[in-house]
């Protein structure tokens, strides 16, 4: 398929796979920080295709994952409202609150729709005035122009029924948290495509500057990710630290303007907790003063959420590195997809949903990170 | 390795979910929360070793005769779609439960459940299709029922057909049958029929409509079992939850492990595009017009050979192999050259977010 097969093509893939292993000499740590990269990397079974000493760690991209369970509880205090539309990502439906899921809840009467787009639940608002549509809105910078744009319409139109539960967080204050803990053992980033063609690479370029680390911009098939890894090496062997484009067919350095545009108008920086990791400072969106109308958090109260998660579940280092899927002791028994325990388990795109999926096949010592194996940079 | 897990370390939260207290979507999607509705509820309440092989079909011996015994339920929105309709959906969907049993497929009956304000020019439209579906598929539908619910009551329209067939050979075609060495057979492209209703529902528009592979398999099913007789161990039309569950059905009921390459395995460009552009994984979309078939190393050229001659089998290829070893799970060697599982998806499949 044109756009497609090309960038899954087993020759070139097995030529990109020899030239790695060519240039490598030492051992070296690389983590690919989307969800949809990983997702990529266990489906193609690309991990273990790579030469033994380049290991890749899985990071915290998956919107869904990081998602707070605080706030998972509000989006369905809010759906069990009669008077409520709750619109989402398919994904999210199947993420566990504190007491069930959103598919549950569906199940029970509540009005609970995906959409694929957020600017559809504006025809939804506008189609039930009697009724309240909320939109869960969730992601990395990927999505908030598009969420921006319906909170922008809602306004222009006086669309009053229609409001946004905003759960955005943001890559770049997640790789400053992950190179800046003591317990970092990444020594290159695959940055992640799909956020770079929305931001641009520049926010990269600093992170470069400031911690010294190789970060090269990959997209999502196979042979984007070899490509982007073989990228690292090469920089991680010759002692350099730079940003580099692999997928320059879609990013370019000041990304898009228009769509950055939009979310500055609506959105403004805030802390964000995330899931399993806990509050990084500026690292979400919120919406602006200006749009707080649409604000499901100010139009809605809910009464305080408190939430627990399990202290078993060890999500908050896998999602910075420290360990994989395979070194938890539940992986696989106490926490499956169909009952996860935390972050990386809930969504399709977790690393830990990811490994159970598609490679639990594979026996630990195959995945697993070997302790001793340190940063060595 | 850490300390031992106890319960208390589990936390109140988050809930396992594993058996949602209500019906859920994922109870109709194919995958392991339908399993868990048949094997907790439906299997204690009827057990009888035909039920409980759960094959697509029933085979019954009555006063001599081998007869196959089917019945399935239609609720499809949109009612019509590129490709076809939810009347030529039943019959087909029937007569194939019915053909992968081996059997030919005679008799069928079907029940009607409309809602009250469905245009009659629609009911027709569908009955028509009905009609013509049954000609072609050579076979007579004999009796039936309607009803009418309150609007808002149902879906503008479910069909549920029922069949029977005769079984004039010999041979058991089960789930059950597979055996490590057996080559695993696939008529064709997968995910055209449910890309088709997708793309539909979602309103994608692609440089060429996808359409439903709705077909009657009745005649590709015999020319099989013409060329390789007793080789065919087993048949499936991979329909609801695609290629990827029936292959793990397969796989669970015969105790044995499935080693299958992606390459191998034909995806039409526009239903890739769709899919990917929704984030769906083709294995695990419905088809209307194929089947899987579980053939002995010896009879597999012959098998393929004589799909290549029926109409509905021209793109027939081998797919990959019945192997000993990873019992009840279906492994796949991918594009570039890696391995990867495929799962058993536990209900319906979700679009991801980026």
């Amino acid at each position: 398929m044109k756009y497609l097969d090309e960038y899954r093509d087993s020759r070139l893939a097995r030529s990109i796979l020899k030239e790695i292993r060519r240039v490598q000499t030492r051992p070296w740590v690389i983590m690919e920080v989307c969800g949809g990269q990983t997702h990529s990397i266990v489906k193609h079974g690309i991990d273990h295709l790579l030469p033994e000493g380049v290991e890749l760690v899985h990071g915290p991209g998956c919107p869904v994952c990081v998602t707070s369970l605080e706030l998972i509880d509000k989006a369905h205090a809010i759906a069990r409202q009669s008077e409520t539309i709750l619109c989402s990502f398919g994904d999210m439906l199947r993420v566990p609150g504190s007491e069930c899921d959103l598919f549950a809840l569906k199940s029970r009467g509540a009005d609970v729709r995906v959409v694929y787009s957020p600017l559809d639940c504006l025809k939804i608002a506008r189609e039930h005035p009697d009724k309240k549509v909320v939109f869960f809105a969730v992601g990395f910078e990927t999505t908030a122009p598009a969420n921006a744009m319906a909170a922008w319409h809602a306004k222009q139109q006086g669309i009053q029924n229609f409001s946004l539960l905003v759960s955005h967080v943001l890559v770049p204050p997640a790789v400053a948290t992950i190179l800046g803990s003591p317990h970092n053992r990444v020594q290159g980033f695959l940055g992640p495509g799909h956020v770079c063609v929305i931001m641009g690479s520049q926010e990269y370029e600093e992170l470069v500057a400031r911690f010294r680390v190789p970060i090269v911009i990959t997209g999502f098939e196979p042979l984007d990710i070899l490509e982007g890894v073989l990228m690292v090496v090469r920089q991680l062997e010759a002692g350099r630290a730079e940003m580099e484009n692999q997928y320059a067919r879609t990013v370019q350095r000041e990304g898009n303007r228009a769509a950055q545009q939009i979310v500055a108008t609506v959105f403004e920086v805030c802390d964000r907790k995330w899931r399993g990791v806990g509050p990084i400072p500026q690292s979400g969106y919120r919406l602006r003063s200006e749009f707080r109308a649409f604000d499901a958090e100010e139009i809605f109260h809910v009464g305080e959420i408190v939430t627990h998660e399990s202290p078993v579940c060890i999500s908050g280092q896998i999602l910075q590195g420290i360990k994989k899927p395979h070194d938890c002791p539940v992986f696989g028994t106490a926490c499956t997809p169909q009952a996860p325990l935390g972050a990386t388990m809930v969504s399709a795109e977790g690393s830990c949903a990811a490994y159970y999926a598609y490679g639990r096949h594979l026996n630990r010592t195959q995945s697993a990170a070997p302790s001793d194996r340190s940063t060595r940079r | 390795m850490s300390e031992p897990v106890r319960p208390e370390m589990l936390g109140s939260c988050p809930v396992p979910l594993a058996h949602p207290e209500q019906i859920v979507l994922g109870h109709g999607s194919g995958g392991k929360l339908t399993a868990d509705l048949i094997h907790r509820f439906i299997l204690p309440a009827f057990s009888n070793p035909y039920l409980d092989r759960l094959d697509d079909q029933a085979v019954v011996e009555i006063s001599g005769a081998r007869l196959a015994f089917t019945t399935d339920s239609f609720v499809i929105t949109p009612i019509f779609f590129p490709g076809g309709d939810i009347g030529e959906l039943a019959i087909n969907g029937t007569v194939n439960d019915l053909a992968m049993s081996g059997a030919r497929p005679l008799y069928l009956a079907a029940a009607l459940i409309l809602e009250e304000g469905l245009a009659i020019q629609d009911l027709q439209r569908v009955l028509d299709s009905m009609r013509k579906a049954a000609q072609r598929a050579n076979v007579l539908l004999v009796t039936g029922d309607t009803k009418v619910v309150n609007r808002g009551k149902g879906d503008q329209i479910f069909i549920t057909t029922t069949g029977i067939g005769v079984i004039e050979h010999a041979w058991n075609l089960s789930a059950d049958r597979a055996r490590a060495g057996d080559k695993v057979l696939l008529s064709g492209s997968i995910g055209d029929h449910g890309m088709a209703i997708m793309s539909q529902r979602e309103g994608l528009e692609f440089e060429g409509t996808i359409e439903s592979d709705t077909a009657a398999l009745h005649g590709l099913v015999a020319a099989i079992l013409a060329a390789a007789g007793d080789g065919v161990h087993v048949l499936r039309d991979p329909t609801r939850g695609g290629i990827g569950t029936t292959l793990n059905e397969i796989a669970a009921r015969s105790q044995v492990g499935m080693a299958i390459e992606e390459s191998t395995i034909l995806v039409r460009h526009t239903v890739q595009g769709a899919c990917e552009i929704l984030g769906l994984d083709p294995l695990y979309v419905a088809n209307e017009g194929k089947l899987l078939a579980i053939v002995s190393s010896e009879a597999a050229d012959a098998a393929v050979e004589a799909m290549h001659q029926h109409e509905l089998g021209r793109e027939a290829r081998i797919i990959g192999e019945v192997v000993a070893e990873h019992p009840r799970m279906v492994l796949m060697k991918t594009g570039i050259g890696g391995t990867r599982i495929v799962d058993t998806l536990y209900g319906e499949q979700l679009p991801r977010i980026c």
